[in-house]
């Protein structure tokens, strides 16, 4: 069990994605359908919905938090992100969409190592208090 | 050490003033908290993000907020939206009816906010903003990077709804680049040993720019040889290209931006990298999708085009025309489009076949995105995220480069730029 910083508290589950490359959420991602959209992105075309995405950081245009309140407003976000660089652009986003449709998403960071050994897991399972736990299938 | 509040603070949590500036101080204080901030510090002025409509979330967050009791506590300008308000025939109602219609009601909310309506992704072009020193709260990532970097200005990239908590409760976390120790450059792009007459060229801003972003990630860089004539709008051109190829929220210009008088008084890391023809000709490769050939359209104005940008585009253009049917989009402000048509400089655009839209983005305006085919653009920003959120193929280059193969139809290449490399 790994015990993360909770930088928006939701318990989730589900697959894990991990990222080999920073993602913006506005620009190289689309709200409507949860796709990577960056021809820059090695893994453009990957869905994010419903998954643990895992990546080092977020980069990119100030209007991540916004896409990322629409996504979970329209169903197409990851149910958790876990970075381990911490960002507060997501959390915004995230409190935002809780307050106005009480819909959450956590948003959680580990050091760097901890990443690493998470993104090897095929799926996660999380609490409100950050607790994260490999799932066995 | 944790987060100490002060009464006011404590009152507006409390929800003493209401439900929405309880949720804008409850997102001050979360970010606050996230960044490891012990207080929060006043800011005197905003630039908002989130007027820019990228769903119904943004709309049902400012309904929220004035439904609830919100109030501006300081001077806040808004950046462009996804639809013109001065232009209207700029929203064809074929194209996307339901964004058209909540961009435009998105605007008119911030409006009746309060906000002063800028509509500019490049507000540091009108005059009465910010000043060196100045601790503002601002939210388009170009803006950020040239507010702190070209007029020593200081802020976080403070993103959607943050933002608007900023302006609402006048109040900023303690922390990041508002604080001296991290306005400091750990790695140090070198191109003094690029041709002097290169560095010179408008291209090589944008390029550099590309470049330095990618190398940085988050860090704050700090480039050397920079020409000192370097002006705002290679400045701006930087400080976008940094903050789209990387994460850049600060950046130096040794001897050319207003906190670097040198190398010396900045750079306090070990990592150096030396620019070499070979990086920006990567950077070039990077930023054109397209091989040349016969052109469909032109995009400028990323961030919005200045005044000095038009004086420019006129005298290349120099009367000729685009080539017939061929669309010439020059994004910019209304109070740059008014100044440049006091000048005669917009008639004269016109005359050419150029269109002018103002208040809206560069590369999410209805207008815009009808746009397919294969799209020159001198803008390094542009050029990275048009292939990924419109039906296009990029190719890059110079002004000159984006005039001339205007002119003729098809992609134009300068041999006196790409030889002297």
């Amino acid at each position: 069990m790994i015990r993360s910083t909770v930088l928006n508290a939701a318990a989730a589950e589900g697959p894990v994605l991990a990222l080999e490359e920073p993602l913006s959420f506005w620009g190289a991602f689309d709200p409507q359908t949860g796709i990577i959209l960056d021809v820059h992105h090695p893994q453009r075309g990957a869905c994010l919905k419903g998954t643990i995405l895992l990546m080092r950081e977020t980069r990119g245009s100030g209007s991540a938090p916004g896409a990322i309140a629409e996504a979970i407003r329209l169903g197409t976000a990851p149910a958790a992100i876990i970075l381990s660089l911490a960002d507060i652009n997501l959390a915004i986003g995230a409190d935002v969409a809780e307050t106005l449709y009480g819909r959450a998403c956590a948003i959680l960071s580990v050091t760097p190592d901890e990443l690493a050994t998470l993104m090897r897991a095929a799926r996660l399972r999380i609490t409100a208090e950050g607790e994260i736990t490999v799932e066995t299938v | 050490m944790s987060l100490v509040l002060d009464d006011r603070s404590r009152s507006l949590l409390d929800g003493a003033s209401g439900q929405a500036m309880q949720l804008a101080m409850r997102l001050v204080v979360k970010a606050a908290s996230i960044m490891g901030a012990e207080r929060l510090r006043p800011v005197s002025f905003a630039h908002l993000d989130a007027c820019f409509y990228t769903g119904q979330a943004h709309v049902d967050f400012i309904r929220y907020l004035l439904d609830n009791g919100a109030s501006l506590a300081v001077p806040t300008w808004t950046n462009n939206g996804v639809v013109s308000l001065a232009d209207p025939e700029l929203r064809p109602s074929t194209e996307d009816p339901q964004t058209v219609s909540g961009a435009a009601e998105l605007m008119r909310l911030y409006a009746r906010l309060g906000c002063s309506p800028t509509w500019t992704c490049a507000p540091y072009q009108h005059a009465g903003g910010p000043k060196f020193g100045d601790h503002i709260a601002v939210g388009e990532s170009n803006a950020v990077s040239y507010y702190n970097s070209v007029v020593g200005a200081r802020t976080n990239k403070y993103g959607d709804y943050l933002d608007v908590a900023c302006a609402l409760t006048g109040l900023a976390p303690d922390a990041g680049l508002h604080r001296d120790e991290n306005r400091k450059a750990t790695l140090h792009v070198d191109c003094t040993a690029l041709p002097e007459a290169w560095r010179a060229t408008d291209v090589f801003a944008h390029l550099i720019g590309h470049h330095t972003g990618r190398l940085s990630g988050r860090r704050v860089p700090v480039i050397s040889g920079l020409p000192p004539s370097a002006g705002k709008d290679a400045l701006k051109a930087i400080s976008s290209a940094v903050a789209s190829s990387g994460g850049v929220e600060l950046w130096h210009g040794a001897g050319v931006t207003p906190e670097a008088p040198d190398l010396a008084s900045v750079f306090i890391g070990t990592e150096v990298h030396r620019v070499t023809p070979e990086d920006l000709a990567h950077a070039h490769r990077d930023l054109s999708t397209a091989q040349d050939g016969p052109l469909d359209a032109v995009a400028l104005g990323t961030p919005h085009f200045s005044l000095s940008e038009f004086g420019m585009l006129v005298s290349l253009l120099d009367g000729r025309k685009i080539r017939r049917g061929l669309p010439f989009l020059v994004s910019t402000s209304r109070v740059v489009r008014a100044l440049a048509a006091e000048k005669g400089w917009i008639a004269a655009l016109e005359k050419s076949g150029v269109e002018i839209p103002v208040d809206v983005c560069t590369y999410y305006s209805p207008r815009v995105r009808g746009l397919t085919g294969r799209i020159m653009t001198n803008a390094a920003k542009w050029a990275y995220y048009a292939p990924g959120m419109l039906n296009v193929e990029v190719a890059f280059g110079s002004l000159k480069e984006c005039v001339e193969s205007a002119v003729r139809g098809e992609v134009w290449r300068d041999p006196d730029l790409w030889t002297s490399q």
